[in-house]
């Protein structure tokens, strides 16, 4: 009779779906409330999102304009180095044999002597006979360099070939035009091997350039090989090479290629190096990141004072539906979640809002700069939670107030 | 033989000091099953102590207190607010409803926390709303209704949970006489259905409508002749 068997009670249960439904309900009794608290969340968790966003999708953008071309590419040229004893101007020299010793390197892609050839004033024409009724004589610019030269500028032919090693070794007469000088010399096939005269130097076309993806300048100019140049046209040395590294090792390769071509004296060369990319996107990101991430942080500092104020006000003001839960048979744990749930997922919504505010900053900032919005992946799901997080952690002492509110003193209250 | 559904064996309250406050002396009651006991006194003179005890939102410090022969004297928080919860249904003066939930889902919170099946409840619901005769009014919500029927939906939501004792605490005391008179004719049609019930209150006219009358002054409990 007296016994106090469990079985006659069971304890009072409090199930998930119920915890949801009154969590819920709880917050939207006060849709305007619920707004203006979540707006600290929002606002922090924007800034936060927005920083991040920016500050990747800058970084991503510069990099990926250097990668694109500048940031594969090196040029050495033999550096003024004052004057030597007999009073010249001390100039390294760069080798002929420059490609070989270059590809050899692990990290160049493609690499090639590139000299402007100095003609004295020769015009370049493509028959051999006056006409004097047309202009047949042009002043075109030579440019002489080795094999590797259209790899290092990222060339393409429209048709034939470029000159190969054995051209270069046998000084052979022929050349590579750009197809402006194609255009101006009235030059579309080369199956022929049409000729043109640079002065009075025969030279077969054996290939007409399309497209280089740097020195534009080739475009319109007469490509013949180094050994051509150097016994034909009086070519002492080559004046400069173009290196095509591959991605990250230009700073590398810069270092290494003086070495390289003048092992002796390689202060004498002097190597054209890219800003490091990676560099730059570091700087960019640390400038635009640690303004902006502190005030995220402050922002989201005072929406979690925001959230847990209005969840206290809350609680003082439910009391007496807190004493009518526990009246229920609510036990001061249930009492207790639903609180933490309901500022949770307050935070948790001022997350979710806050996550699409800035991904909209992100992408419309992107828009008006023509840039391709980047986005780290885990961000969009990271963010939210963060909101709910602190929602939960701003939640945990006012449900403490709520859980030890005394059923009787609330029920006596008149709320 | 089933069980009186209050055993008042000596309980007693006292608050600690200093000076200590013996708000109860040691008393002892029988409620038996459909009962309608109601309890007067002035205020001050420990009708909240004897109401908190009986609802277990408290605990004697003196002697045991049996429901529906459950002895719970020595029980955990846990099962007495399950037991409250599953035994034991409230009205209180100010009614308790929450103002932005309709009527129907203020009386289903009273099944939040006892298991009743989430499929049932509605139907209980509904049932003990059109049992207090607000089956019209079940999308309402409380701030609509008059202070009588807000009071009714406040005892159907008592109701549904089917307790084995309704405490109601000054039920009438927000209410004006007319509404008053429906409410505790409510009460006598829920005494002869059989419930058991418990009213506290300072009001003559709604003492005399129960069937024992027990009064309090000073902490000391006596009953009245019927």
């Amino acid at each position: 009779m007296s016994g106090t068997d469990p079985a006659v009670v069971p304890p009072s249960r409090f199930s998930l779906r119920d915890l949801a439904s009154e969590s819920v309900a709880g917050l939207f009794a006060r849709p305007a409330r619920m707004v203006l608290t979540a707006l600290g969340t929002v606002l922090g968790v924007a800034a936060l999102v927005a920083t991040l966003g920016l500050a990747k999708t800058a970084g991503n953008q510069i990099v990926s304009r250097f990668d694109e071309l500048a940031a594969t590419s090196v040029a050495v040229e033999p550096a003024d180095s004052g004057f030597g004893f007999d009073g010249r101007p001390r100039l390294s020299t760069l080798p002929w044999d420059a490609e070989q010793r270059l590809t050899r390197l692990n990290g160049v892609v493609a690499a090639a002597t590139r000299s402007d050839v100095d003609t004295g004033g020769a015009l370049v024409r493509s028959v051999p006979i006056v006409d004097p009724l047309g202009l047949t004589e042009h002043q075109i610019p030579v440019v002489a360099g080795s094999p590797g030269l259209l790899a290092a500028v990222r060339g393409e032919l429209r048709t034939g070939r470029f000159f190969d090693a054995g051209h270069n070794e046998r000084g052979d007469a022929v050349a590579v035009i750009g197809p402006g000088v194609a255009a101006t010399l009235n030059i579309d096939r080369v199956d022929n091997l049409p000729a043109i005269f640079v002065g009075d130097q025969a030279i077969a076309v054996i290939g007409i350039l399309d497209d280089v993806r740097r020195d534009p300048a080739l475009l319109n100019a007469i490509i013949v090989p180094d050994g051509f140049a150097r016994g034909r046209l009086g070519l002492d040395a080559p004046a400069s090479v173009q290196i095509d590294t591959e991605v990250g090792a230009a700073r590398l390769i810069g270092e290494q290629a003086p070495l390289a071509l003048d092992p002796n004296s390689p202060e004498r060369l002097r190597a054209s190096v890219p800003p490091e990319p990676r560099a730059t996107r570091a700087g960019v990101e640390e400038d635009v990141n640690a303004l902006f991430l502190i005030l995220g942080g402050v922002s989201l500092l005072v929406g979690a004072l925001g959230i847990a104020n209005v969840t206290l006000v809350s609680v003082m003001e439910r009391r007496g539906e807190i004493g009518l839960r526990r009246a229920l048979g609510a036990t001061r744990r249930h009492v207790a979640t639903q609180f933490v749930v309901e500022s949770a997922a307050l935070g948790l919504l001022g997350g979710l809002i806050g996550t699409s505010i800035g991904i909209l900053v992100t992408v419309g900032y992107s828009a008006t700069r023509d840039w391709s919005p980047v986005l780290d992946p885990w961000l969009p799901f990271a963010a939210p939670l963060l909101g709910g997080v602190i929602g939960l952690v701003a939640g945990l002492y006012p449900s403490w107030r709520a859980a030890t509110t005394e059923p009787i003193a609330a029920l006596r209250s008149t709320a | 033989m089933t069980p009186p559904v209050v055993l008042l064996d000596g309980v007693g309250r006292t608050f600690a000091g200093p000076p200590p406050v013996e708000a109860l002396h040691p008393a002892s009651l029988v409620i038996e099953r459909g009962d309608y006991l109601s309890i007067v006194g002035p205020s001050g003179s420990g009708k909240s102590t004897l109401l908190h005890l009986l609802g277990l939102l408290d605990r004697p410090t003196a002697g045991r207190y049996e429901l529906d022969g459950v002895d719970t004297t020595g029980m955990s928080d846990r099962h007495r607010t399950a037991l409250r919860g599953q035994r034991i249904g409230f009205v209180f003066q100010s009614f308790h409803l929450l103002g932005h939930r309709t009527v129907v889902e203020n009386v289903l919170l009273a099944m939040l926390y006892n298991r009743t099946p989430a499929k049932d409840r509605r139907d209980r619901a509904v049932a003990a709303l059109e049992r207090v005769g607000l089956g019209h009014r079940l999308e309402a919500t409380p701030t609509t209704l008059s202070g009588g029927e807000r009071q009714r939906v406040a005892i159907a939501r008592a109701l549904v949970a089917r307790p084995s004792l309704l405490l109601a605490d000054e039920p009438t005391g927000n209410l004006d006489s007319r509404t008053s008179a429906s409410v505790l004719d409510l009460f006598d049609e829920l005494h002869a259905d059989g419930l058991t019930l418990v009213v506290i209150t300072h009001d003559r006219d709604v003492s005399e409508r129960a069937r024992r009358r027990v009064r309090i002054t000073d902490g000391i409990l006596r009953e009245e002749a019927a």
